[in-house]
C-alpha cells in the first residue's frame, strides 16, 4: 500500500464524507419525522391515512432504495417532476426509512400497557395529552435500539447514492479506481470512511440507549 | 347531604357476557361506600364505568349532575372530578414523582408550575415521601407508589376518589401505610369509593358496605360492623366465610 497515494486521495473522501453525511442526515431527519407521523396515525387509527400510511409502509419496505431512487430521478422527470440529485437522495433516503421508523415506533408505542394510558385519562387527560406526555416518550425510550439499528442501516444504505451520480464515498472509490487503478488504497480508504462515519454513531448511540434505560425503567 | 354520584339501572356487557346487571347506587359527599365480592364479581368493572373507562349499554351515571358518557370529548371535565387509583399503581415511570404529580394539574387545569408545586410538596409531606420527590418511581417500595398515585389524584382536587383493590399487588407490610392514608382520608370528609379485599379494613372506613356478586348488588348495608357479623343473605354469608380460618 502506497502512503503517498492514501494521502493525496484523503481530501477527495474528505468531501465525499461530507455529502454523504448531508445527505444521510437530513434524509434521516425526514425518515425520523414521517416515522413519528406515521406511527402517531397508526396509534390514534385515523380513518383514511390511516390506510394510506400502511400502503406506504408496503411499498418502501418491499422494494430495494436503489429502485426507489431511480423511479425518483429518472421516472418523475418524464411527468414534469424534477429535482436535483442531491434532494433526490434525501428523499429516496427519507422515504425509505420512514417506513422503517413508523413500524419501530408503532412497536414501542404498542409496548406500553393499556393501563398506563387510562391511568393518564383518569386524570382528565385528553388522548393528544396522553400521548405526547405520557405515551409517546415512554414509547421512544423503548425504540432506541431499533431506531439507533434504522439509522445505522440509512447510513450504509447511502452507498447506493453513487447511481445517480452523487459524489459520495461509494461514488469517489469507484471513480478513482476506475481513473487510477489504485484498487488497494481506495477500498481501504472506503472501509476506513465509513467507519469514520458510523462508528461514533453507535458508540453515542449505545451511550444514550443505557443512559435512557437508567433513567427511566429498570423494575 | 347532597348527592355526588347516581347510578341508575347501569348495564354492562362484554359481547353477550352480562358483567353488571341493573345496578343502583347513590353516593353522598363526604360518604365512604366500599365494595366487596368475589373476584369476577364486576366491582373492578363498575369502578372504570364510573370514570367512563368502560362503555355502558344501559342505564344512566351521574357525577355532581352530569352525565358520564365514555367517548364523549366533555368527559375529561367529568374525570377531573373523579378521581381514581388503580392496584398496579400506574405512575408515569419516566417522570419523577413530583413530575408524575403536577402532570395533570398543569396540563388539564392550566395550573401554574409554582403553585401545582406548592400544593404537591404540601401533600407529600403528609404522606411522609416529601423527601423522595426528585425519585423515579422505580426507586420506590409499593406502598410508596401507591401514596404518590393517591396524592396525583387529590391535587386534581376531585369531588370523589376510586380505590382499585389499592393493595391488592402490595406486600403485607405495605398495605398498612397505603390503608392509614385512605383512613385519613376518610376522616378529612373525602368521598370515597373503595374496591377492596381487606375485610377488617373494610369494617373500619366504611360508612356503607355494598356486597356485589354475579354483576348485582346482592346486599347493601349502611352498617358495616353488623354486615361482617351477621349478614343477611346466603350468598354474603357464604363469601365473609371464605375470610375464616377455624
Amino acid at each position: 500500500m502506497d502512503i503517498n497515494i492514501l494521502r493525496e486521495y484523503i481530501p477527495l473522501y474528505k468531501d465525499a464524507l461530507f455529502l454523504t453525511m448531508k445527505i444521510g442526515w437530513q434524509g434521516i431527519l425526514l425518515s425520523l419525522i414521517l416515522g413519528l407521523a406515521g406511527a402517531a396515525i397508526l396509534h390514534f387509527r385515523i380513518p383514511v391515512l390511516k390506510a394510506i400510511t400502511g400502503i406506504y409502509i408496503e411499498i418502501f419496505r418491499n422494494t430495494p432504495l436503489l429502485v426507489q431512487l431511480f423511479f425518483i430521478y429518472f421516472a418523475l422527470p418524464k411527468v414534469g417532476i424534477k429535482i436535483t440529485a442531491e434532494t433526490c437522495g434525501v428523499l429516496g433516503l427519507g422515504l425509505l426509512g420512514g417506513a422503517y421508523m413508523i413500524e419501530t415506533i408503532r412497536s414501542g408505542l404498542e409496548s406500553i400497557p393499556v393501563i398506563q394510558t387510562e391511568s393518564a385519562l383518569s386524570l382528565g387527560m385528553t388522548k393528544e395529552q396522553t400521548f405526547i406526555h405520557v405515551i409517546l416518550p415512554q414509547a421512544i425510550s423503548m425504540s432506541v435500539p431499533g431506531l439507533l439499528a434504522n439509522i445505522i442501516f440509512l447510513l450504509k444504505e447511502t452507498s447506493v447514492f453513487s447511481t445517480i451520480s452523487l459524489m459520495d464515498l461509494m461514488f469517489t472509490a469507484k471513480d478513482l479506481i476506475g481513473m487510477y487503478a489504485k484498487t488497494i488504497e481506495c477500498l481501504f480508504l472506503l472501509v476506513v470512511f465509513y467507519l469514520i462515519m458510523l462508528l461514533p454513531v453507535s458508540i453515542l448511540g449505545s451511550i444514550v440507549e443505557r443512559r435512557m434505560r437508567y433513567g427511566q425503567f429498570g423494575d | 347531604m347532597s348527592e355526588l354520584l347516581k347510578v341508575t339501572h347501569l348495564q354492562k356487557k362484554f359481547g353477550d357476557n352480562v358483567v353488571l346487571k341493573d345496578i343502583n347506587l347513590s353516593v353522598k359527599k363526604g360518604e365512604v361506600v366500599v365494595i366487596i365480592g368475589p373476584s369476577g364479581c364486576g366491582k373492578s368493572t363498575f369502578l372504570r364505568c364510573l370514570n367512563g373507562l368502560e362503555e355502558i349499554q344501559d342505564g344512566v351515571i351521574v357525577v355532581d349532575g352530569l352525565p358520564v358518557e365514555a367517548g364523549k370529548r366533555e368527559i375529561t371535565k367529568l374525570r377531573q372530578k373523579i378521581g381514581m387509583v388503580f392496584q398496579s399503581y400506574e405512575l408515569f415511570p419516566h417522570k419523577t414523582v413530583l413530575e408524575n404529580i403536577i402532570l395533570a394539574p398543569m396540563k388539564v387545569q392550566k395550573r401554574s408550575k409554582d403553585e401545582a408545586i406548592k400544593e404537591a410538596l404540601e401533600l407529600l409531606d403528609k404522606v411522609g415521601l416529601v423527601d423522595k420527590k426528585d425519585y423515579y418511581p422505580r426507586q420506590l417500595s409499593g406502598g410508596q407508589k401507591q401514596r404518590v398515585a393517591i396524592v396525583r389524584a387529590l391535587l386534581m382536587h376531585p369531588d370523589i376518589l376510586l380505590f382499585d383493590e389499592v393493595t391488592a399487588a402490595l406486600d403485607p407490610e405495605m398495605v398498612h401505610e397505603v390503608l392509614e392514608t385512605m383512613l385519613s382520608l376518610a376522616k378529612s370528609g373525602s368521598t370515597m369509593l373503595i374496591v377492596t379485599h381487606e375485610m377488617s379494613f373494610a369494617r373500619a372506613i366504611a360508612d356503607r358496605i355494598i356486597f356485589l356478586d354475579k354483576g348485582e348488588i346482592v346486599e347493601e348495608s349502611s352498617d358495616a360492623k353488623s354486615f361482617f357479623i351477621k349478614p343477611t343473605t346466603e350468598r354474603a354469608k357464604k363469601f365473609l366465610k371464605t375470610f375464616d380460618y377455624e
